[in-house]
């Protein structure tokens, strides 16, 4: 049985206005845009982990933050359990916060420095209002237990700086867990720490949102970590996406030209499969004027004439829920 | 015949509440046209075993212990003097960690070249110079008119490739490349590793690739040393040590890298707790403290490294222990 949708992108754009100087402006009027996100649409349901995946500039952080409302969108609607939450007033906002939560990339910077970890973990609830000191009490404890800093009475009084990397990566999903949320966003939560430890803590969050039927946006640029934790994966590029669909289905047998590159250009811990290939050239173009039609065009190996270059491509199912924006698929 | 041999290399650094000992009894060998990948965590000495053998340690860091041996001769004795003419660049050179700050902003990326030639080959004129900075270019797949950029007009992966053509520029023997791949995407990454592999079979350069990441060592090098805590842990030929790691270090570290092209979902492994301070580093076996076989004598006394195999050593008592029965 198909679980229930939680939070739905519809075609969410985030345009930044880029500073033309003051002499560009005195000769043009015209105003550039960085378009970050340039229409994203997909669905995350309960207890799902959702993964989205692509370079540096592919539009993925501010997708993420935007659901949170972190980051106003351009346009487009962002829905929470039925509720078009796009448009709530930044003063409205509260009762909706706690259901949302993050867990940002570096947990040497998202840690407040000078709080000890009980106040970091109580601060949210402090915010949220209606709790009695008995009942912080008790749930930053369960929530230490539950990240596995045992025995929680040793880390509460302790500072940020006294942690292992690792440690505070748990403090962090801890802060994330603590108001009882239904979505986590977490932005390459383990790309700053120690290989020997990425697995360990991965693997606590992934085993965290399962329990509670968290749903869960993991958003990286390691495909091969992705492959093994998500349920679903959508792969962006230039601020759009270009394939959507279960694991399986995208990185095993994936069917965008962009897909297929990105995939090949992962190294194999196997040495006797030599392969690196490197099919496609050049680097990811400019978001402030991205090529026409297909945005791929300019590097895909599979480039089938004018239509890529006239025309956009839309997303369309091949095939059991596998979504593939890209003109060879009719 | 080894173009470099490291021997027993101890490398500390000087601070406030003691010595760092960063590299504490390195030893490897590195042939003509063969890449070694120098693999471990952040911290474990890689980079610092790197910057010994080009003794460019920063001012609080020193050799205490060992040999570099470099074409029959032991550099770890040249003088500043000698380094410089002699084995920087011309034998050895490096290709620096974080391509994106290593360039001069404010120079030329030609200019950034042409000046590393001139600083090693005392006799070269500046036109000769630069008519090479371009073939090097040329030789790393970066359009040779792009010699008057600045590093910002530049892209990531073309900096590293023009920090590659900067190492290239003396017709160096060895290159050491620092984490050549780290803050590149994917494509780029990959781009840049097929062309080192592409120069070293071309050049038949001897070629260190450090990195934390095992994938890039399994997919271009012949040889690899597993670094624990500024020791080697394992040793020897990619294939042996990826086929069966005999470190309970290795195999958590390789447990650690799932394999893209797995059909069915594995959950990760992983190696408990973190690495040690190196100040005070643990008795006995560095990594006994994070290890799951951990026995008494692991506590007491330092395993050395023993060859198990045609191309392979490893350095724990479980392995000795093995050997014996």
């Amino acid at each position: 049985m198909e679980k229930e949708i939680l939070v739905k992108a519809e075609n969410l754009k985030k345009w930044f206005p880029v500073s033309a100087g003051f002499f560009n402006t005195l000769i043009s009027r015209k105003q550039l845009y960085v378009r970050a996100v340039d229409g994203v649409s997909f669905e995350i349901r309960r207890g799902e982990i959702f993964g989205l995946a692509g370079e540096s500039g592919s539009g993925k952080t501010t997708t993420g933050r935007m659901l949170l409302r972190l980051i106003e969108p351009t346009s487009g609607k962002i829905i929470l359990d039925n509720q078009d939450i796009t448009k709530i007033p930044e003063n409205k906002l509260k009762p909706f916060r706690k259901r949302i939560q993050i867990v940002f990339q570096d947990p040497y910077e998202s840690l407040n420095p000078r709080m000890r970890i009980f106040d970091i973990l109580a601060e949210p609830m402090q915010i949220q209002g209606s709790h009695k000191e008995s009942e912080i009490k008790a749930r930053v404890k369960k929530v230490l237990e539950d990240v596995q800093l045992v025995p929680p009475e040793e880390y509460m009084d302790r500072f940020p700086h006294e942690l292992s990397g690792g440690q505070r990566q748990r403090v962090a999903t801890a802060r994330a867990l603590v108001l009882d949320p239904e979505f986590i966003v977490a932005d390459e939560p383990v790309s700053m720490l120690d290989v020997s430890i990425r697995a360990e803590v991965l693997n606590l969050m992934v085993d965290l949102v399962k329990k509670y039927q968290v749903s869960f946006l993991y958003i990286t640029h390691d495909l091969a970590l992705a492959r093994h934790i998500c349920d679903r994966v959508g792969v962006m590029y230039l601020g759009k996406i270009m394939e959507l669909g279960s694991v399986d289905d995208v990185i095993i047998n994936p069917m965008h030209p962009y897909t297929q590159a990105l995939i090949a250009a992962v190294p194999l811990p196997d040495p006797t499969s030599r392969r690196i290939e490197v099919v496609i050239k050049g680097e990811i173009p400019s978001p402030i004027n991205p090529p026409s039609g297909c945005r791929f065009h300019t590097r895909c190996p599979k480039y089938i004439g004018d239509i890529c270059r006239t025309s956009e491509p839309r997303l369309i199912d091949v095939g059991k829920g596998q979504l593939v924006a890209c003109h060879l698929y009719k | 015949m080894a173009i470099l041999e490291v021997d027993n290399l101890r490398a500390y650094f000087k601070t406030m509440r003691g010595d760092v000992k960063a590299v504490d009894g390195v030893s490897f060998e590195v042939q003509k046209g063969e890449a070694m990948g120098l693999a471990g965590e952040s911290g474990c000495g890689k980079t610092t075993t790197a910057l010994s053998v080009l003794k460019i340690l920063p001012s609080n860091g020193r050799i205490v212990e060992g040999k570099i041996i470099f074409n029959n001769v032991d550099i770890a004795k040249y003088s500043e003097d000698e380094m410089r003419e002699k084995i920087r660049w011309k034998g050895i050179s490096l290709v620096f960690q974080g391509a994106m700050n290593a360039m001069n902003p404010v120079l030329k990326v030609g200019d950034q070249i042409v000046e590393a030639i001139q600083l090693h080959e005392l006799d070269v004129e500046r036109k000769d110079a630069q008519e090479r900075a371009r073939k090097l270019l040329e030789i790393v797949g970066v359009n040779p008119t792009r010699i008057d950029s600045y590093p910002h007009e530049f892209s990531g992966g073309m900096r590293q490739r023009a920090m590659i053509a900067m190492a290239l520029a003396s017709n160096p023997e060895i290159v050491i490349a620092d984490e050549p791949g780290t803050a590149l995407d994917v494509i780029v990454a990959a781009q840049v590793l097929k062309l080192l592999k592409e120069l070293k079979e071309k050049l038949n350069l001897a070629m260190i690739l450090i990195t934390h990441d095992l994938s890039i060592i399994a997919e271009i090098c012949e040889k690899t040393a597993i670094m624990y805590a500024g020791r080697i842990a394992e040793y020897g030929d990619v294939v042996a040590i990826f086929k069966e790691p005999l470190h309970p270090y290795t195999q958590g570290l390789i447990g650690a890298f799932p394999n893209i092209k797995d059909k069915q979902r594995i959950r990760m492994r992983s190696i408990p707790g973190s690495p040690p301070n190196l100040l005070d580093p643990p008795t006995g076996c560095r990594f006994h403290p994070r290890c799951e076989y951990a026995m008494d004598i692991c506590k007491k006394e330092e395993p050395k490294l023993v060859q198990v195999g045609k191309a392979h050593s490893v350095s724990c008592h479980l392995v000795n222990r093995k050997k014996e029965e």
